[in-house]
């Protein structure tokens, strides 16, 4: 009978081992559950990331490609000058005499019906506060006021020096802001929650307020409104995106001309001034230093402190007064290889992408060294190869002369000497040095990394990767604590290395996707010990759990993925059917990764990702012909255009953009056919693109809608689905579906 | 013979481009080491299923002599092409699972009330942290019941991960 309560026993021990192996059970499950997910995040971080940085190359290439033209190109008529050196010519708008009149926005009527802010200077602090709450009621400020505050900024900005010091003695705290890129919701969520500048709150923002986001413009309204409210507590530091080149691709340029139609191109020039007066760097305590994308072996702050900051206009286009004296060399005498010097990367020799061979992702991939240049705005030194690429060049330009009828027609009052002739003494020394050029670049596009020593920085064409020894040295050498940067993207919103010598602060949250990541700001108390702030601005965020917003985030990654993949189905093609040695039309999965990275370079975990990419074939083998029509069924909006010639647009849709902006020098949103095409062509050659002139042709009069001979850029983009398929709301409805672009003023009451 | 043993070479290889894509994820900086406190992760994104004792153990086997937080790649690789080639640590299948559940759930309703789940998870088997907790929570608990119906629970989990 005892065996009653032994059973009992026996039974309760028997079911409470039982629950112990159930529980461990589903625990196991979990965490390998959770792991996997947090693979999934991390490998769609890649994915954005990559995509980001390899866009960030081309828009050098692109630029690097112009810039050659520019030097080499000795145009045979004027026409041909007109339309090259217009392309180049945007120092000339300084001399401008349309320029001068700054104060042109007085001229400006500003309606009754106007309920937005109204300025009056000097700004009050009220006004500042005012201007946060009308852009989060989604207002819009008036052109006149614009101009006004821009106008005004740029007094107050020359007063400043290139390195700007700061004390803590007089406010209690500073705090520090990363890139914004134009998301209004964050920065309003910072002053919401860090409180409003004022004299016992410093703020330091670190450049990159636009572009991507789509409030860039009224980022810079209110942080330029601060500056002037509190200028001893609030700073402003350059980043890499206050430059209008890289303005007119990632999406500033667009957006002050769709909210500005009339008044866009005047706020356009200004803010080009504007930009190139903001301050480098900001100091603290001379214990600090503040700056956007680091530092290099030979950054040196004497020198940064003296340079006239203000002669950097743009990255992308470096006309140094060392190239000038080369070019004049080169124009003078034959050619002869005297110097040593890489291979221009757009010539047919070079093309391959620079650095690593297995791994070019944005983490990695530190291989080139130093000596490497990059093209954009390094000095070209003249070699035998420069006198083939030369004649090619000229035997394209010929070929293009002829088809786009640019012989000499009419003559033009013009200044006799063409663009790449020497310019007169005051206009050079209106240009920096290169090395003056080295430094501010390095300051505004330079990344850490692990490894020690300095590198060029391929990934992103500017700037270079510097090493934990390149910090400890600098700090040494001037004395300093740490150094805080943003230009680099954190899940964290923040980021310490090299020892914790180096903070990065990202305050754009979800940058890539609702809920890709936190932003975060640093608060600097008395002994300078940072204390870091995570947000995310985004309250549907808060309401999914990790898993849902990691398939968010994830998908649209993916979907980014399939768009470059299917752009470059031509060249997968190719490696394909080379890993298909019997010709049965089909490869093994292992294939298919290293055929993709061989021809995307993104240096992604393609074994990862591949179940979402490709659906599971019997045997683990791909049938690698239907892979690829699927992917282009999902892609391709119009039939009646060839594929191929669709796919190689879509590879360079940015491209095409750019281009389209830089041509359409004058903001007017249209290119002529004959612009187009030519420019085109010279591109695509040189960049082994091959179209038939007949495609160009059809393609260009196909796009031109009413027949004018004109193309409008938004018609052209929305043709071929090339705007962005994401448009924020506001765009939404620009988005243009009139056919008449000069009001496609979509006046949609939500704009914002 | 020679097919075979190159049929095995071939999974070998393959094996290999795996594990190093899994753990490259992990290495930001190009060092050929992660961070101890990854390989966890890395292990079960790689197909498998291991408690936290056979991680321990696992890790044991793969850290340096004296550790130093880091786990180098050139260690883990035969280690981890080992285990692939065995098929250890296999995934649960999911009628297991359900009927790990239906072990806990003692009166059979069906579903597990959320302090029943909380008390099971965190102090049974291989306890949760409260991170961990929590986050199981917040997706599994349906608020107006609060309590997880558990064959649903599996199958969205399930259908998620594929």
């Amino acid at each position: 009978m005892g065996s009653g309560t032994s059973t009992q026993h026996h039974f309760a021990f028997q079911n409470a081992e039982r629950a112990f192996k159930a529980a461990a059970l589903i625990q196991r499950w979990y965490r390998r559950y959770m792991a996997r997910l947090e693979m999934r995040r991390r490998c769609t971080w890649s994915i954005f990331q990559s995509i980001e940085y390899a866009g960030e190359q081309d828009q050098v290439k692109l630029h690097g490609f112009f810039s050659y033209l520019m030097d080499h190109f000795t145009p045979s008529s004027h026409n041909e000058r007109d339309f090259l050196s217009r392309i180049f010519t945007e120092e000339r708008f300084a001399q401008d005499s349309k320029m001068e009149k700054c104060s042109d926005y007085e001229s400006i009527e500003v309606p009754d019906s106007y309920r937005g802010p109204r300025l009056s200077f000097p700004l009050l602090p009220d006004h500042a506060t005012a201007l946060v709450e009308a852009f989060r009621l989604k207002q819009q400020l008036h052109a006149r006021y614009v101009l006004n505050l821009l106008y005004e900024t740029k007094k107050h900005l020359v007063q400043l020096p290139n390195i700007n010091r700061v004390s803590t003695c007089y406010s209690e705290e500073i705090t520090v802001c990363g890139d914004l890129h134009g998301q209004l919701d964050d920065l309003i969520f910072i002053f919401y929650k860090n409180g409003l500048p004022s004299p016992e709150r410093s703020y330091v923002f670190n450049g990159d307020f636009v572009d991507r986001g789509k409030d860039s413009v009224e980022i810079l309204m209110i942080l330029f409104a601060f500056m002037l409210v509190y200028p001893k507590e609030f700073h402003l530091n350059r980043g890499n995106h206050e430059d209008h080149m890289v303005n007119l691709r990632y999406g500033f340029t667009k957006e002050v001309m769709n909210k500005y139609k009339i008044h866009g191109k005047e706020i356009l020039r200004t803010l080009k001034d504007v930009f190139c007066w903001l301050p480098l760097a900001t100091l603290i305590d001379e214990k600090v230093l503040i700056l956007h994308g680091g530092v290099s072996d030979i950054t040196d702050l004497e020198l940064l402190d003296k340079i006239e900051r203000c002669k950097i206009v743009s990255i992308m286009r470096c006309n140094t007064r060392q190239k000038s004296e080369k070019m004049e060399e080169q124009r003078k005498a034959n050619q002869k290889s005297s110097a040593q010097g890489p291979i221009p990367w757009f010539l047919p020799q070079s093309r391959s992408l620079p650095s690593s061979p297995h791994r070019l992702g944005p983490y990695q991939a530190h291989k080139s060294s130093r000596s490497s240049s990059i093209p954009c705005g390094g000095s070209l030194d003249g070699r035998e190869l420069s006198q083939q690429v030369r004649s090619s060049v000229e035997l394209e330009l010929e070929r293009c002369r002829q088809q786009a009828g640019l012989l000499v027609t009419e003559e033009k009052e013009e200044p006799s000497c063409s663009a790449s002739e020497t310019d007169s003494d005051t206009e050079e020394l209106q240009k920096p040095t290169q090395e003056e050029w080295r430094q501010v670049v390095d300051i505004l596009w330079s990344d850490p990394m692990a490894q020690e020593g300095c590198k060029a920085n391929t990934i992103r064409g500017g700037g270079c990767y510097f090493g934990p020894d390149v910090t400890e040295q600098l700090l040494q050498k001037y004395n300093l604590q740490f150094l805080i940067r943003s230009h680099e993207c954190k899940p964290e919103g923040y980021e310490f290395c090299h020892n914790r010598k180096v903070l990065t602060i990202f305050s754009a949250s979800n940058y890539y996707e609702v809920g890709s990541n936190r932003g975060a700001y640093v608060k600097l108390g008395p002994a300078l010990t940072p204390h870091i702030v995570q947000y995310q601005a985004n309250k549907a965020t808060h309401t999914l759990t990790m898993r849902q917003r990691i398939s968010r985030v994830e998908e649209s990654a993916l979907r980014a993925l399939r768009e470059k993949l299917f752009a470059h189905s031509s060249d997968l093609l190719i490696e394909f059917k080379k890993r298909d040695v019997d010709k049965v039309g089909l490869i093994t999965l292992s294939d298919w990764a290293a055929a993709v990275e061989s021809v995307l370079h993104l240096g992604l975990p393609w074994r990862m990702l591949r179940s979402q990419l490709v659906n599971s074939s019997a045997d683990n083998m791909l049938e690698y012909q239907s892979w690829l029509k699927n992917l282009a069924k999902e892609q391709l909006s119009r039939e009646n255009i060839q594929s191929s010639l669709l796919e190689t647009l879509y590879r360079n849709r940015s491209n095409l953009e750019t281009i389209f902006r830089i041509i359409d020098s004058d903001h007017s949103g249209f290119i002529s056919l004959d612009e187009f095409r030519q420019t085109w062509k010279l591109f695509s050659s040189h960049m082994n693109i091959d179209v038939t002139d007949d495609c160009i042709c059809d393609l260009a009069r196909s796009i031109d809608f009413n027949k004018d001979g004109h193309i409008d850029i938004n018609e052209f983009l929305e043709a071929f689905r090339l705007v962005e398929k994401s448009c924020p709301e506001g765009y939404a409805s620009e988005c243009p579906q009139a056919t008449n672009a000069e009001d496609s003023g979509c006046s949609s009451p939500g704009a914002r | 013979m020679a097919d075979e043993k190159d049929r095995e070479e071939i999974v070998v290889a393959e094996f290999h481009k795996k594990i190093k894509e899994a753990f490259e994820v992990f290495d930001h900086e190009s060092t050929n080491t992660v961070d101890v406190r990854e390989i966890g992760t890395i292990i079960r994104s790689l197909g498998c299923c291991p408690s936290e004792g056979e991680l321990h153990d696992l890790i044991a086997e793969i850290e340096e002599e004296e550790p130093t937080g880091y786990i180098r790649f050139e260690k883990f690789l035969p280690v981890m092409t080992e285990i692939l080639l065995e098929r250890r640590y296999r995934p649960i299948p999911e009628d297991v699972l359900l009927r790990a559940f239906e072990v806990l759930d003692t009166a059979k309703r069906g579903f597990l009330t959320k302090d029943e789940l909380i008390k099971y998870m965190s102090e049974e088997g291989e306890p949760f942290s409260q991170e961990e907790m929590e986050e199981m929570l917040s997706a599994a608990i349906d608020p107006e019941s609060n309590s997880v119906n558990y064959k649903d629970y599996i199958s969205m989990m399930v259908t998620d991960e594929n």
